[in-house]
């Protein structure tokens, strides 16, 4: 009986943090994408010159939030690499998101 | 007996192996950052916290935010910061392009604006010195200048990196083949920039608006 070993068939694959079809943007996405961060920072900070009421805090959250979202996805590439990346990052997330929770609740910091 | 038979597989010469060429089909040393920055959203998590918990138990005689924080002043380091993540990607996009003069431009412009940053925050930390907010003056006091401060040791060490790369290329060590390098700093340029996203909204703004 014979038996052929093929050691390191796929132990070594080509590098690809892109996924076929997602290069990285251009230069004028990034304009844009800046435009865009640098238009949403000027809409905070007007929070603080005009009266937004009881929707300023809201408002100061969802763009908090969206400008985080804009450059992890964009400036950071989590939209074109490998979904690997993403998963990494979130996993740090959450874990922050739910350690400090629960510590603040334990503080009774919500009420 | 059995007869085994091994196909030898030919070592690649490192050139065209090259460093991307991994187990896992991924730039180790991105993972390694990626990780990094996972692990450091659990020190800016606590930190945040921190300041949540003790940025009003203060005397009503003692500084508070609303006496010390100058919003205009903060806005605009904050824009600062913002776009020095615009000239990041400008820097990394022009190696990958193989345009090594316009890289170079853009590294230092990008350690430039972070420069600014820091100096802004060394201003507003002597401002709320001079004015009695000390470290140890209250809890909050202690709480705002460990998390900004924290945040600007990472600042500086990430202008450290980036003038490495700047004097790295002006030697001729940075090419197109080895952009991942820009990249993985530039990760942590972004994680910086994000983290102050949050900290000027928590900290400052949503402090000024309540």
């Amino acid at each position: 009986m014979s038996s052929e070993t093929i050691s390191h068939e796929t132990a070594h694959t080509d590098h690809d943090d892109h996924p076929a079809g997602h290069a990285h943007p251009g230069d004028k996405q990034y304009i844009v994408v800046a435009l865009i961060l640098g238009l949403f920072t000027g809409i905070e900070v007007l929070t603080y010159f005009l009266d937004f009421g009881s929707a300023a805090i809201p408002t100061l959250l969802v763009l908090m939030v969206v400008k985080f979202v804009m450059v992890v996805l964009y400036f950071m590439h989590l939209k074109f690499d490998s979904p690997v990346f993403m998963r990494l990052f979130i996993t740090g997330l959450i874990l922050a998101s739910l350690v400090y929770a629960i510590m603040l609740s334990a503080f009774e910091f919500w009420s | 007996m059995a007869e085994t038979a091994t196909i030898p597989v030919p070592a690649a010469p490192a050139a065209a192996h090259g460093p991307h060429r991994t187990s896992t089909g991924l730039s180790h040393n991105k993972i390694a950052m990626w990780l990094f920055l996972a692990s450091d959203c659990l020190l800016f998590g606590a930190l945040i916290s921190t300041y949540l918990l003790y940025h009003d138990r203060i005397s009503q005689l003692q500084l508070g935010p609303k006496e010390v924080f100058d919003i205009p002043f903060t806005s605009v380091s904050s824009f600062v910061l913002l776009m020095s993540s615009l000239t990041m990607v400008l820097a990394l996009s022009a190696l990958q392009r193989g345009d090594i003069r316009r890289n170079r431009v853009w590294l230092l412009v990008t350690a430039m604006l972070g420069a600014t940053f820091v100096g802004g925050q060394v201003y507003e930390f002597t401002t709320f010195y001079h004015e009695g907010l000390g470290y140890t003056t209250n809890l909050f006091g202690s709480a705002f200048y460990t998390l900004t401060g924290f945040h600007g040791v990472h600042v500086t060490i990430g202008i450290v990196m980036l003038m490495s790369l700047f004097i790295k290329s002006l030697r001729g060590n940075l090419t197109k083949e080895n952009a991942e390098t820009v990249e993985i700093i530039g990760l942590y340029w972004h994680f910086v920039d994000i983290v102050w996203i949050l900290i000027f909204t928590i900290v400052y703004l949503i402090q000024a608006a309540s």
